[in-house]
């Protein structure tokens, strides 16, 4: 199989040769557009969700009750690192999804763990930041600034947390399945969905941190 | 153990609730007692609860919206009945649980009637229309369906347990803040609109993903039916407005929960961002609304003109163009918020221009009806009925589109009546055309059309009585939500509303009883042709009710109003079509998954509103099990054998044979 055929991916994933007569008469679409389209729609909507939660910052970043600001709270070199990893994770996704286009374990298993593992350590600093602002009285309920930027970069938090839950199950059921079409169908969409969150975190990154820090 | 949750929870004192919730449980044990003893609850279980059918998710849709609207009509039978008895003394409803009904009302009609009735019918129709076997995601479709009733239940559950919110059907902050509102009403309102509002937005991107990428061969975007196209815009704003709405209740949760500052009075909250956020949702809800039943209007006054629809291009640009400008409006709901003379007039301009596409599909339908030969049955009378009901709500809504007016009528009786002008006579019109058009597809028989009738002229006289003298006393000063009142000018004006609501219960009855005649008489209104209005699009070329693959072979499009086409050359060449070569066809096996999802769902609400943790955690863990189980089935679809496809669509066409040979006898 060519590089290219693997990367698109198409060939395997029209539905069996005896649907075929109707497939290419009918002009319909192949199951893997539809799970696509339909999944890309529905990261559309979750973009818009947070663009709500954006809205609501930029409104409130200056409401700060008379407490800290985002200029006192800031580690840049902690939000770098986290940067690095989730930026990593997403390449490591890639890989992962090459995996399981090509059918090979390795790739695939080696290329998730590391996924888990990044997006992990992005958790894990996220967290400890989080109680850190907590521990020196900046927690959410100090001011309208702190809530909508707890909310913001939480609920994007809460993304990649249940994209690592959805990442260690597409794991256990292409051990305990294959690659099957479906699987690979939904292997698809978690790294759709694992990329968007990149998105988003480059977003966060520069309108709340680095234009934080400006102020 | 139970959080919150005490004895004291029961509003043992208050007669009202409790008799009205002895009643529905002992109508809810009855109809199951009855459905048990009769041995039919394994078949709901396998044909219904399970179904990932389109048509049967439809049908439940619809079901579900027609029971709450029985729920939210009582509601404003007691408002009506309230103001007309409380000039110059309490009335008998008192204050805290009069404002418990007009929230309910409220939350209900809009989400709960409104919405499932809307999705019901683009559920059944549009797949047919689009000539194709099922939604893009059947299985999700499930999940929505039982997500909705989560939220029902939850809002019913509120009638009992607890109370429900005292808000409005939008929870204003501050009051809606934990220190205004203290109890669990505002809670029941934000998780019942959180679970229902997931079910919706997994519908909208289900039903993006349906029109735009599986369609019948020779479907192309520009042939497909307005209702269709109509759906395609309602979803669009389903996906890019409800996630506005999730986030805006997610932040009032984190206010009320965790003691978060983004709505309070203190700590730097904004109160106004509410306002601009709930709206940013809220105005294109309306829209969610109306533009399904401005699809139903286009096909039902189309097929019964016996004329393709007027301007079919415009109606789509027009349909596109609301989609669009429906999210540029949203301030004129709060001219008063003192944004500035510069703000309040763009908005006031975009509100006004709104008008115009749909200026442009009320012409477009009354030039569909010109020269036509038209069937005056039911569903055309609720048309014709919105028609004229809809402008005079159109009209008023663009004198409140202008800001000096709008300062001295906001938050009056005549935005009130405003806006029951255009829900009742756009959607809910649209909604009942749509529910008599389309019944014998779903069922195989007509409805009775006297009865139908009969309950028009109720719905529609009532209507203006109602209404019409609500916008009379707005102009007077009287503000909306007022419990009692001391002005004697309004007193006989609120007398005749509350006639007009009596005037419209009679036809609610008249449409329940003609529920029951047509079921008692189905064999004489026998839908046997399949294509009882001579209909133009694709649904009427399946039986009626069509069969769980819906097509045995794909109709193959070549034009506009396909149906039509197929039935022109049928006659022309005095024959059908050859007898196709029918093959297997696989279609969704019936999952309980949404059902068991919503059962978690249920729990999680109902815990998350009286902080039982325990019990949230527990529902949790069971929601993402069921995931696990479903995403771990083997066998997800089943095969209809190419010999009982044949068999089916025999019969289907020895019937649009006899049709045919009918239809040449009388020229």
């Amino acid at each position: 199989m060519s590089a290219f055929e693997a990367a698109v991916g198409h060939e395997r994933d029209l539905p069996d040769r005896r649907d075929m007569a109707e497939y290419v008469a009918g002009g319909l679409v192949s199951k893997r557009i539809i799970v696509g389209y339909g999944f890309w729609i529905f990261l559309l909507s979750d973009i818009v969700m947070f663009s709500a939660f954006f809205a609501t910052y930029a409104v409130l970043v200056d409401a700060t009750a008379g407490g800290p600001s985002g200029r006192d709270l800031f580690n840049l070199r902690n939000v770098a690192i986290e940067t690095a990893c989730l930026l990593l994770s997403s390449f490591t996704c890639g890989l992962a999804s090459i995996g399981a286009r090509t059918y090979r374990g390795s790739l695939f298993y080696g290329a998730m763990a590391a996924t888990c593992i990044l997006g992990a350590a992005f958790l894990f600093i996220e967290i400890h930041e989080f109680a850190d602002m907590v521990a020196h009285g900046a927690g959410p309920t100090r001011s309208a600034f702190l809530s909508a930027f707890f909310t913001l970069v939480g609920c994007h938090g809460l993304h990649v947390t249940a994209g690592l839950l959805w990442l260690l199950t597409m794991m256990a059921q292409v051990f305990a399945k294959g690659y099957r079409a479906d699987i690979r169908r939904r292997v698809l969409c978690f790294s759709l969905f694992w990329h968007t969150l990149d998105i988003i975190w480059v977003a966060i990154f520069t309108v709340v941190y680095l234009m934080g820090v400006e102020q | 153990m139970l959080g919150k949750l005490t004895w004291a929870a029961i509003p043992f004192d208050q007669p009202i609730p409790l008799v009205a919730a002895a009643l529905v449980g002992v109508v809810i044990i009855g109809v199951l007692a009855w459905i048990t003893l009769k041995g039919w609850l394994p078949y709901l279980w396998r044909e219904w609860i399970t179904s990932v059918d389109h048509k049967r998710i439809g049908v439940m849709y619809i079901l579900l919206a027609m029971v709450m609207l029985l729920r939210g009509f009582v509601d404003a039978i007691m408002m009506r009945s309230q103001q007309a008895l409380a000039f110059h003394s309490g009335g008998y409803l008192p204050p805290e649980h009069y404002d418990q009904i007009f929230s309910a009302h409220g939350t209900l009609m809009i989400l709960f009637v409104a919405m499932p009735f809307m999705i019901g019918l683009m559920n059944l129709v549009m797949p047919l229309q689009l000539g194709v076997r099922d939604v893009a995601f059947p299985t999700l479709n499930s999940v929505s369906l039982w997500l909705t009733a989560t939220g029902a239940l939850l809002v019913n559950i509120s009638l009992v347990v607890g109370e429900f919110a005292r808000t409005g059907w939008l929870p204003f902050p501050p009051l809606s803040e934990i220190a205004y509102s203290p109890g669990v009403g505002v809670d029941y309102y934000l998780w019942s609109l959180q679970i229902s509002g997931v079910g919706t937005l997994l519908t909208g991107v289900n039903f993006v993903t349906t029109v735009l990428k599986i369609h019948a061969p020779g479907m192309t975007y520009m042939r497909m039916p307005v209702f269709c196209w109509t759906t395609l815009a309602t979803n669009l704003m389903i996906v890019a407005a409800f996630p506005i709405l999730t986030a805006t209740l997610a932040m009032l949760l984190l206010d009320r929960y965790l003691g978060f500052h983004f709505f309070t009075n203190e700590a730097g909250g904004n109160v106004m961002m509410f306002m601009n956020l709930i709206w940013a949702w809220g105005h294109p809800e309306v829209y969610i609304l109306v533009l399904p039943a401005f699809g139903v209007f286009s096909e039902v006054v189309s097929t019964l003109s016996g004329k393709p629809l007027f301007g079919y291009r415009s109606m789509v640009m027009a349909t596109m163009a609301i989609c669009l400008l429906s999210f540029t409006v949203w301030l004129h709901h709060f001219f008063t918020m003192g944004a500035g003379a510069d703000v309040n007039a763009i908005f006031g301009i975009t509100s006004a221009i709104i008008a115009v596409p749909t200026g442009v599909k009320i012409f477009n339908w009354l030039f569909t009806m010109y020269g036509g030969r038209i069937d005056y049955s039911t569903p055309i009378l609720w048309s014709i009925g919105f028609m004229v009901t809809f402008v005079i709500g159109g009209v008023t809504g663009v004198l409140l589109a202008v800001p000096p007016a709008d300062f001295v009528l906001h938050e009056s009786l005549f935005q009130v009546a405003h806006f029951h002008n255009v829900i009742i006579g756009g959607v809910l019109f649209g909604a009942f055309a749509g529910y008599t058009f389309w019944f014998p597809k779903a069922f195989g028989f007509r409805l009775h059309e006297g009865l139908g009738k009969a309950a028009f002229w109720c719905w529609f006289v009532g209507f203006y009585l109602a209404f019409m003298p609500l916008y009379v006393v707005g102009l007077m000063g009287m503000t909306r939500r007022m419990q009692h009142y001391d002005v004697a000018a309004w007193h006989p004006w609120l007398l005749i509303a509350a006639g007009g609501a009596a005037i419209i219960l009679v036809g609610i009855i008249l449409q329940i009883a003609q529920l029951a005649v047509s079921i008692r008489r189905r064999e004489e209104l026998r839908d046997v042709t399949g294509d009882p209005w001579n209909g133009r699009s694709l649904e009427w070329a399946t039986p009626s009710p069509p069969p769980d693959f819906n097509f045995a072979v794909l109709p193959r499009v070549e034009g506009r109003d396909a149906y039509w086409t197929i039935k022109q050359r049928a006659r022309q060449q005095g024959r059908l079509s050859e007898e196709p070569r029918y093959t297997d066809i696989e279609m969704p096996r019936n999952s309980p998954t949404g059902f068991i999802c919503a059962f978690f769902a249920t729990f999680m609400g109902f815990a998350l509103i009286w902080h039982i943790w325990w019990m949230v955690a527990v529902a949790a863990l069971g929601a993402y099990a069921t995931f696990v189980v479903f995403a771990w089935r083997d066998r997800v679809e089943y095969v209809i054998p190419a010999d009982e496809v044949a068999r089916i669509d025999r019969a289907n066409r020895s019937a649009r044979g006899a049709a045919l040979v009918h239809m040449q006898a009388t020229p």
